[in-house]
């Protein structure tokens, strides 16, 4: 089962209950090193990152990653959690899946998390001058957004 | 000095010259350049979203646009004579629509397609990246409804604006 | 994945495509480094068409948010509803009656075939054959009638709601359909002369734009992009929805991994779609087009995904929801923004004219990357 795998590499993690794919809950600060095992060990093999979101919780902030394998056909959900939302950090995974490296700009400009060593983190897609953070909960913006 | 015998020409600032013929050949002239320039307005190749299928399509062999006169769609801006604004204005996109505007050279139109250059269209609400309709950019002569309008539609908003150059806007 | 070769010496040229140009497909800024006509680096600037539909949805209630992803992959707007309406199902667990099903994966199918469509016309435009864009586009109209008759709209129609479809078939769908296939498949033989067996085409597409399926699946492609390379990942076959299991279909996979070979892929799979509409269009069965659902639908609190099979590729919904009628955070994941991750990867070392033919063999529509 790869839940004692994953408890074996992380033991600090929280499995979900009930949920379409098992669902780890970790710390952000140990995401690097749960992301290389989940690629590099043999039975796991996961190379199919397919899914990099963030979600706002309002006290704190998650990265939620979605992984498959290509080779074993299971699927995980990693979901990361950002405890400081006004100095978000979590490390980037841009070498070893080439995939987070425009998602995880996606999550600096819609988000702030700032991803350290990022080979190029910058806006995406707003413009460089724009001011905030537009998918966080607290994003007020009374000149552009008319509130039905 | 009395005012009734000053000659108006004495202090007019510039010149004034009759015209030669008199002013009936220039009007006749003027409509026959505005016929001319009515049937021949090459339009702009800008598509920004799912208007631009729909464009595409009216570009194409079954409702042909090319018969009104817009054969040659350019994709230099100095070389077109009408913008077809077919697609989401965003915060991003604005300057660059302007600036495609202003190379644009007279006498230049502008048809606002779809719902969504007309006034932000579904998104309206609640967003924060799109300008509320093309018009707050550049001004728009004609507007076309729909989301996105049929091809029929866009044609009819083709000839009303060439029945706008031809009445000499 | 930044190396070396992509750094500015002196003598390059640095040059901007897009934001409006002829052949980026929508609204894509790409800036180019050259060293002559080489190309050196690709970086694509995004954003130019992101209308916060993200945001937008979390105050859309779980029916309305529909329309909105009708809007972000327009060419395959039948199958991102789908998605749509397959995650709220999921989550509620409704129960779609058989009909509702049949309709759903054929007009999929249908929309599938039309996307295919415009994409080999707007490809062979870009490598420079400007016909074959008025034959794409007199197929792809006869696929609207029929969607207009149908479902009212030619392109944006939302059409799949949670439990089923919003109306019936029209009476004349079958035979409609049934039309199109007879006339479909003489046009598709006419193509394989014009455009496939043309020398000069497989001049400028073969060993163009390669990419190995280790890196496919690194960089997150999906769909033709990576079945080219010779990774098994069709959703319908992986994990089928609706009625996709019953039916019998073949992916469309090829190795090299150049634009031919991703070319290659689309053709069969306009084929494999003709077939599974032929074993389909017979056999609707009788019953109800739409379950019975309740007035206000509320998720219950959770998390869901649910991934389909665009003409892009792999088309996900993520929502996060709190048990309100609205959902807490709504994530498109979108099959475009992987595989245009790809692009410069592809692109190092090619010629300025191989980056145009690559853009139209990755089919990317710009609305569905940006979102």
């Amino acid at each position: 089962m790869i839940q004692e795998k994953l408890l074996s590499i992380c033991p600090a993690a929280v499995f979900e209950e009930n949920t379409q794919w098992p669902t780890m809950n970790i710390d952000s600060a140990e995401w690097r090193k749960l992301a290389e095992a989940l690629k590099n060990e043999n039975d796991l093999a996961f190379d199919y990152l397919f899914c990099v979101t963030c979600v706002d919780w309002k006290t704190h902030l998650t990265m939620v990653y979605h992984l498959s394998s290509t080779l074993h056909r299971h699927t995980i959900v990693v979901k990361a959690k950002i405890a400081d939302r006004n100095n978000a950090i979590i490390d980037s995974v841009y070498n070893i899946w080439a995939t987070a490296e425009l998602n995880e700009r996606e999550a600096y400009d819609l988000f702030g998390v700032h991803f350290t060593n990022h080979p190029d983190l910058r806006r995406l897609f707003l413009s460089e001058d724009w001011v905030g953070f537009p998918l966080r909960k607290d994003y007020e913006d009374p000149i552009n957004m008319i509130k039905l | 000095m009395d005012v009734k015998t000053q000659d108006p020409r004495a202090t007019f600032p510039g010149e004034v010259h009759p015209t030669p013929g008199g002013g009936i050949l220039v009007s006749k002239l003027d409509d026959v350049i505005n016929w001319a320039r009515s049937n021949s307005l090459w339009p702009l190749v800008f598509g920004t979203s799912c208007c631009a299928i729909e464009m595409m399509s009216t570009a194409s062999a079954k409702y042909d646009w090319s018969r009104f006169g817009f054969e040659v769609a350019r994709a230099t801006p100095r070389q077109a004579d009408v913008i077809i604004i077919a697609g989401t204005i965003v915060n991003k996109m604005a300057p660059v629509l302007k600036r495609l505007y202003d190379q644009m050279p007279d006498p230049k139109y502008v048809v606002a397609m779809g719902a969504c250059a007309t006034s932000g269209g579904p998104f309206f609400y609640n967003t924060y990246s799109v300008v509320k309709g093309a018009d707050h950019v550049i001004p728009v002569d004609v507007y076309v409804a729909g989301c996105p309008p049929r091809p029929e539609a866009l044609l009819h908003a083709l000839i009303s604006l060439q029945a706008k150059v031809k009445a000499g806007k | 994945m930044f190396q070396e070769v992509g750094t500015t010496e002196m003598g390059d040229l640095i040059i901007n495509v897009g934001p409006q140009h002829p052949s980026t497909h929508g609204v894509l800024h790409l800036v180019i480094t050259l060293n002559g006509e080489t190309v050196k680096k690709v970086e694509p600037h995004l954003g130019y068409i992101h209308r916060s539909i993200e945001k937008m949805c979390e105050s859309l209630t779980y029916r309305q948010f529909i329309y909105v992803t009708s809007r972000m992959d327009y060419l395959s707007s039948h199958i991102n509803n789908h998605a749509c309406a397959l995650i709220v199902e999921k989550g509620l667990q409704i129960e779609v009656p058989q009909r509702a099903q049949y309709i759903r994966v054929l007009l999929d199918e249908l929309t599938r075939i039309a996307s295919h469509q415009l994409w080999w016309g707007a490809m062979a435009m870009d490598v420079g054959a400007i016909t074959p864009f008025f034959h794409a586009f007199r197929e792809r109209e006869v696929i609207n009638d029929i969607m207009e008759q149908t479902c009212g709209a030619r392109l944006t129609m939302n059409f799949m709601v949670p439990g089923g479809c919003m109306y019936d078939i029209h009476p004349d769908f079958v035979k409609s359909v049934k039309d199109f296939m007879a006339f479909f498949r003489s046009k598709l033989s006419e193509y394989d002369e014009m455009v496939t067996n043309n020398p000069i085409f497989q001049a400028r597409m073969k060993d163009v734009g390669v990419i190995s399926k280790e890196n496919a699946i690194s960089y997150g492609c999906s769909g033709p992009v990576a079945r080219a390379a010779g990774v098994v990942c069709d959703v319908r076959k992986l994990s089928p929805y609706d009625v996709y299991s019953q039916v019998n279909f073949e992916e469309a996979l090829e190795t090299e991994g150049d634009c031919f070979a991703r070319y290659k892929v689309r053709m069969k799979e306009m084929n494999e779609s003709m077939r599974i509409i032929d074993q389909l269009i017979d056999n609707i069965p009788e019953g109800d087009f739409q379950a019975k659902t309740k007035a206000v639908l509320k998720l219950p609190k959770g998390d869901y995904y649910t991934n389909v099979e665009t003409a892009r590729g792999d088309f996900g919904v993520y929502i996060v929801s709190e048990g309100a009628t609205t959902p807490y955070r709504i994530k498109f994941r979108s099959p475009g923004f992987c595989n245009l991750s790809a692009l410069d990867h592809m692109t190092r070392g090619s010629k300025i004219g191989d980056l145009v033919a690559i853009m139209g063999s990755l089919d990317l529509v710009i609305p569905d990357i940006d979102r």
